[in-house]
């Protein structure tokens, strides 16, 4: 009867709590990326396949050797540098040469996150910085295209893939190897771009039809492609309330809106408004980076300013922007103002009265 | 701003855990021995008026109170008193209590007091009155019921919200008295109502207890100015700031009582002991407790001699061994008891015995704030617990209280409850406020 044998526990209230916890996020959030994995390995072949390893490779890695220099136990545990990981593969075209997805990593994990004092801290989002940064560093390399569906996808890497760092990469070689697959496919031409650069770059604008957008079977970064899985994703993520769902709703409601008001205005310049949110990186920034918790704002007005400012940003970008693409630089531009917009946003608190400068 | 019907905006929702509804209130067998903290209230400690060897009748006072915002004690059993001494608190204190030993021989069924009508009675003699029987707010706040009763003049409480919220997970206590013993309770509303000369009363009870709400509504005579409201069920709703909000949808000023708006909160419990205990002239020597918990073998809601030992009271529902805290109060609020050698005390709502799967409190790993804002949208007085966490990290607690409004926070729980990365926020908060006190007391 006695209870001495084992002494209790004493503790500060709350004596119970939510069980979920970080890890599990994580977790998760790795989950509702696997079905978008699996159709990027399919429909762009072993290539897709080693970039994504690769990028969850290097950024494990990097997070796990920051963490021994800055003499701590190591963070990879987790699972959210697993999930940075595969972020940033998504989102690099299939043909990217391995060696620069992993200086991607190591400058995305290193610099934004470990650098800043790790999970929770970093004011960007990891994964996007470390492909601003290619961008930028690899322009070409990062707006070189493959078709989907390639015949011998699985048999053989894209010769892109596997280049030598820093040696110039071989265009025509690249450029010959789809060629080739093309032709054994049946297939005759192919004009290597992605439907938003077809819609901005050619003479005369051409919109993709919508349900090869919807599907993916489109060219594009790995992970874009199939705005159906995304959804999917996003969608187990709100069930499971690990993810603000404020944030992606928000964005593609104002690019939504933003581009139905271009489009009303001319049709044969301007996508139709769910063009806009089915092609490029939208929809996989909409619902799996800008609702990153750590770099978005707090407060639920705010979450609604933050999703919105990203959306208009976007579609401002791709409308008037010299790239057919504005989804990377319109979050890290979220990101950079989210805790402007949380400090701005404070709810009043009970009980008194709002203050001019409260 | 946005009304919200019913309930307030934010908080949480625990899982209810209430296994012991349905079960009737039970008298525990008299303790051999009790110990009265001369301390249980908020307010200054009473003073005792009994020595060693005296003989006392059961519910006669062996402590008077000093002051007006102090109550007075009485002794639950009969018996002789053995000594006026030091023994362990709730708070894990030395604390002075009277104790006393049951006498065998001594007539346990004869109560102390002279029956009274209650009608008669001055507003102020009222007051008194209710001063004497020693209550005090029986949710768990022990604040003494007659301070509250009596509001600054020039704050007269047109509305008395009749707490019967009980939004605490596990607890029981307010449910069980509100089905049994719903007239006693109206009677207490009424003593209220009259002594502060109230307009109305309007009992708040949850909508997870329709059976409580359907009792209470049918127990409300003719005419009367009382009525019951159905809230929806989310915690902290018992909180007297969410309860204004959820009733009348008036914010409690910042650092304000109820009374700055004309409101007054009572709890059902200690109505129930005025609507007892005034007519009859007695004091508070029992209360009405759930012991609950995966750590218990017989959880249930007893009627126990307030003193008893926590040990006794364990000894009697049986206490399993995989059992590893005890809470007094319900597990977002309560507090954690270092010892079984603590006397009952009237503020104690629940006694409850969690083992380690039902807690899992502190037992996880802390990761960094992960900025979810799940504290954000759970705190009911709508500050950034997020934010005021990372400022305690860094000892900035003045700004805290400053800039952040630390000093709003009555330390509910919710933030801690939902934060998935297990970070301590609420105990950061006391932290934060008694190094505030203590530098505030140095200056």
């Amino acid at each position: 009867m006695s209870t001495e044998a084992r002494p209790l526990i004493i503790g500060s209230s709350p004596h119970i709590r939510v069980r979920q916890s970080v890890p599990d996020i994580m977790f998760h959030v790795c989950l509702a990326l696997v079905p978008v994995v699996v159709f990027s390995v399919w429909t762009f072949g072993i290539s897709a396949l080693l970039l994504i390893m690769t990028t969850v490779i290097a950024c494990v890695a990097t997070e796990h050797v920051s963490c021994r220099i800055a003499g701590k136990a190591t963070t990879i545990g987790d699972w959210s540098v697993t999930v940075t990981g595969l972020i940033l593969g998504l989102t690099l075209p299939p043909a990217t040469p391995l060696w620069m997805a992993v200086l991607g990593s190591i400058f995305g994990v290193a610099i934004t996150k470990s650098l800043f004092g790790g999970l929770g801290y970093n004011c960007f989002n990891p994964a996007l910085v470390g492909r601003a940064f290619l961008q930028i560093a690899f322009p070409i390399t990062l707006t070189t295209w493959t078709p989907p569906n390639l015949v011998g996808r699985f048999a053989s890497v894209l010769p892109s893939t596997l280049t030598m760092p820093f040696m110039r990469s071989d265009g025509e070689a690249l450029q010959a190897y789809v060629q080739r697959a093309l032709e054994a496919g049946g297939v005759d031409g192919w004009s290597g771009a992605t439907p938003l650069s077809l819609w901005k770059f050619s003479e005369t604008p051409q919109f993709e039809e919508l349900p090869r957008l919807f599907m993916g079977s489109i060219a594009g970064s790995a992970g874009e492609t199939a705005t159906w899985l995304i959804i999917l994703g996003g969608a187990y993520l709100i069930v499971r309330n690990m993810m603000n769902w404020r944030i992606p709703v928000g964005m593609l409601l104002s690019a939504f809106l933003l581009s139905g008001a271009f489009w009303l205005s001319d049709k044969s310049a301007y996508p139709s408004p769910m063009f806009m949110l089915f092609s490029g990186g939208l929809m996989f920034g909409a619902v799996f980076m800008a609702s990153d918790m750590v770099a978005s704002p707090m407060t639920t007005s705010g979450v609604w300013i933050y999703g919105f400012f990203i959306g208009i940003v976007t579609v401002v970008i791709r409308i008037f922007g010299a790239l057919p693409e504005g989804v990377m630089f319109a979050i890290l531009l979220g990101n950079a103002v989210s805790p402007l917009i949380t400090s701005a946003t404070q709810p009043r608190t009970y009980g008194l009265v709002r203050q001019k400068n409260g | 701003m946005r009304t919200y019907t019913n309930s307030f905006p934010h908080g949480v929702h625990p899982p209810d855990c209430k296994y012991t509804a349905d079960q009737a209130i039970e008298d525990l067998p008299l303790p051999s021995e009790v110990s009265i903290l001369l301390s249980q209230h908020i307010g200054a400690p009473a003073k005792a008026i009994v020595k060693r060897r005296d003989e006392v009748m059961r519910g006669e006072p062996v402590a008077e109170a000093v002051g007006f915002v102090s109550v007075p004690m009485h002794s639950p059993i009969a018996g002789t008193v053995t000594k006026v001494d030091y023994v362990l608190n709730p708070q894990g204190l030395m604390s002075q209590a009277v104790q006393i030993k049951l006498d065998p021989d001594a007539d346990q069924e004869e109560i102390y007091g002279t029956p009274r009508d209650v009608a008669s009675l001055s507003q102020d003699e009222l007051i008194s009155a209710v001063q004497a029987t020693g209550t005090v707010g029986l949710g768990g706040a022990a604040f003494p019921t007659h301070v509250k009763m009596k509001p600054p003049a020039d704050k007269p409480v047109n509305t008395i919200i009749v707490n019967g919220c009980e939004c605490e997970p596990y607890l029981t206590t307010d449910f069980r008295v509100m089905v049994e013993d719903a007239e006693k309770i109206i009677t207490g509303i009424q003593l209220v109502m009259d002594a502060m000369k109230a307009k109305e009363a309007i009992i708040a009870i949850e909508n997870n207890k329709p059976e409580a709400l359907d009792i209470m509504e049918k127990a409300i005579p003719e005419g009367a100015p009382i009525s019951v409201r159905s809230l929806v069920t989310k915690y902290p709703q018992g909180a007297e700031k969410m309860l204004t909000r959820a009733v009348l949808h008036r914010d409690v000023p910042s650092g304000g009582l109820p009374s700055d708006i004309g409101v007054g909160c009572f709890n059902v419990a200690t109505l129930l002991q005025l609507g007892q205990l005034l007519p009859q002239g007695r004091g508070l020597i029992e209360r009405v407790i759930t012991v609950s918990g995966g750590g218990v073998e017989r959880p249930g809601n007893y009627r126990i001699p307030l003193g008893t030992s926590i040990r006794y009271i364990m000894e009697q529902v049986g206490i399993r061994p995989e059992a590893r805290k005890i809470i007094s109060g319900g597990p977002m609020m309560g507090m954690s008891l270092s010892s079984q050698d603590i006397p009952l005390t009237k503020g104690m709502s629940g006694l409850l015995v969690l083992t380690e799967e039902e807690m899992r409190d502190g037992c996880g790993t802390v990761y960094p704030c992960i900025k979810c804002a799940r504290c954000v949208d759970a705190c009911p007085i709508f500050l950034n617990p997020s934010l005021l966490g990372l400022l305690a990290r860094k000892g900035r607690y003045e700004e805290m209280a400053e800039e952040h409004h630390l000093n709003d926070c009555f330390e509910c729980g919710c933030c801690t409850y939902v934060c998935p990365s297990n970070i301590p926020l609420v105990q950061y908060f006391r932290i934060a406020k008694a190094m505030n006190r203590e530098k505030e007391a140095a200056k």
